[in-house]
């Protein structure tokens, strides 16, 4: 279980104090999926860094499986079973698909292991798995190659940020059926079909968590709403 | 031949051996030849003029490899040796060579190395340099000059692995119709050591490529000066980057150029220095790595 406890994040800018999260206090259970939704800017990603510890909140604390990681640095939260998969992902000079890998399992794999876990995400892995995770790779081939990292992690929670960024919807589709309830995943998106997918949606607006139910209940209440002013990304949802 | 144990850790540092191996080799310490041996494909002769050895690479010779490695562990030796390798038409052939610096005082190793590579030959040369000891002012400055007939091939991956105080390598090469050059350069350097590196290869022939990549990692106070320069001369196509990491107070700086002199030599560089990006750093911390094993990883990946 991660528990979210008045969670805020303030920057300074210009002089001014900016508040991108405000109080959020929240529980994801395990085995579940949550979707997190809101218009650009509403403070979903910087949330999920949170999360993962990439950034530090200025108030709030954070439990996972009742343990305060909230000063606890990545690579322990990462150690605990929090893994992140990022929007855009990040590459590498001389380093493989296959020492990613490897190190997301933290553990030598065969290259039918490692193969497996790209044909999860749906790219003929031979052709792959020696290249170098760099700019060479294609946005949506990197994207996947993300996506299938944070599957070789087998942590206990996964956070996808906006996991459809860069995949052409026609092969997503069938990408979504890697999010199961085998674990705790958290997916930053606005694809109505990922929303669909969750067990709870959580909506964000200027930094306010103003809605976190089930996702029926939330899917009705955007609709009732009918806040195509007011979510960002709302056509995709509908 | 038996070898002493400094010896045996730098050959297996810039040679990957154990032993002296088995088929054509030349292996020289502190400005002596130890062992030199022939093949039928490769035949190697000391010079009669000065230090050194030609190397005759018979176009008979198709994969065979030759070995040529160099130490210095005598304090106070500047080891100089002219070798030249004269690689026949046709011939495929793999060159090993490189130099390890033992000192507690000054010493050091310059080579100055000719390929004349026939039509059609196709080189593969690989050069390691490192020093060790405590001596402050091991030096080596290997120069690499490479005349390259029709159609011909090399690929030449250069490395100094660390401790070289002072280092300024020269190449230079002129390449003749469809002749193809890849250069792949590899420097570390801490502490207060300083890298010099200096290009310059003419496009001559027609269809002549030319491709060179650095990538260096900069230390402590170390300095690393990158120089390039790709003429072209025809239809040619040359490209040059030079990708740096600096780390504590070190200091790298680049200067690719590019010379068109044909309007149809097709010629391009980048070049990129910096420290590890953060993001690099944050994403390994997220597959579980500590910070300085995500440093590790990505230092060794970008000079792999």
């Amino acid at each position: 279980m991660l528990e979210l406890k008045n969670i805020s994040y303030s920057v300074v800018e210009r002089d001014n104090v900016k508040t991108i999260l405000n109080d959020i206090s929240c529980v994801f259970d395990d085995y579940s999926i949550t979707a997190i939704t809101g218009h650009n800017g509403s403070g979903k990603s910087t949330l999920t860094k949170i999360i993962m510890g990439i950034i530090q909140p200025t108030q709030g604390k954070i439990y996972f499986n009742n343990i305060d990681i909230t000063d606890m640095p990545i690579d322990e939260r990462a150690k605990l079973g929090i893994n992140y998969a990022f929007q855009q992902p990040i590459t590498f000079k001389g380093i493989t698909v296959k020492d990613l890998i490897d190190m997301a399992s933290n553990s030598e794999n065969s290259v039918s292991n490692a193969c497996d876990y790209l044909s999860r995400v749906g790219i003929c892995a031979k052709d792959y798995i020696n290249r170098d995770f760099d700019k060479t790779l294609s946005g949506g081939e990197q994207k996947r190659i993300e996506l299938a990292l944070a599957l070789a992690k087998k942590g206990k929670c996964i956070i996808f940020d906006e996991p459809e960024a860069g995949i052409d919807l026609w092969s997503f589709d069938r990408l979504s059926e890697i999010f199961d309830k085998d674990k705790l995943y958290i997916i930053v998106s606005h694809q109505e079909r990922l929303l669909k997918r969750a067990d709870k949606i959580m909506v964000l607006e200027n930094g306010r968590l103003v809605t976190y139910d089930t996702a029926g209940k939330v899917l009705n209440e955007l609709n009732k709403m009918k806040c195509r002013k007011n979510i960002g990304g709302i056509d995709e949802i509908r | 031949m038996k070898l002493d144990n400094i010896s045996r850790q730098l050959l297996e540092k810039i040679a990957n051996l154990h032993e002296i191996p088995s088929g054509a080799v030349s292996f020289r310490k502190d400005g002596k030849s130890q062992v030199m041996r022939s093949t039928k494909n490769i035949e190697i002769f000391p010079k009669e003029d000065k230090s050194g050895i030609d190397i005759v690479i018979h176009s008979s010779c198709k994969g065979e490899a030759c070995h040529i490695p160099v130490i210095v562990s005598e304090n106070g030796l500047f080891d100089l040796a002219y070798n030249d390798f004269y690689i026949e038409e046709g011939a495929q052939v793999t060159i090993v060579a490189g130099c390890g610096v033992h000192s507690t005082d000054k010493s050091g190793h310059d080579g100055i190395h000719t390929f004349h590579l026939g039509k059609n030959a196709v080189v593969n040369y690989i050069e390691n340099h490192l020093a060790i000891g405590t001596g402050k002012g091991k030096v080596m400055n290997p120069t690499t000059i490479i005349k390259m007939e029709q159609g011909s091939q090399m690929t030449m991956t250069t490395t100094q692995i660390g401790g070289v105080d002072y280092s300024n390598r020269i190449t230079k090469a002129i390449l003749k119709k469809d002749a193809v050059l890849n250069i792949n350069e590899k420097i570390m350097t801490s502490g207060f050591n300083v890298a010099k590196t200096d290009f310059k290869v003419i496009l001559q022939g027609e269809n002549s490529k030319c491709d060179i990549v650095s990538r260096s990692v900069a230390r402590g106070e170390s300095e690393q000066i990158f120089k390039s320069n790709i003429v072209g001369k025809n239809l040619c196509f040359g490209h040059v980057e030079c990708d740096g990491i600096l780390l504590d107070a070190a200091r790298i700086d680049s200067i690719p150029r590019v010379s068109a002199v044909n309007n149809q030599a097709s010629l391009s560089h980048e070049a990129a220095i910096g420290r590890i990006a953060g993001e690099q750093i944050v994403k390994l911390m997220t597959l579980g790595l500590t910070k300085e094993e995500a440093e590790r990883k990505i230092i060794e990946g970008f000079l792999k």
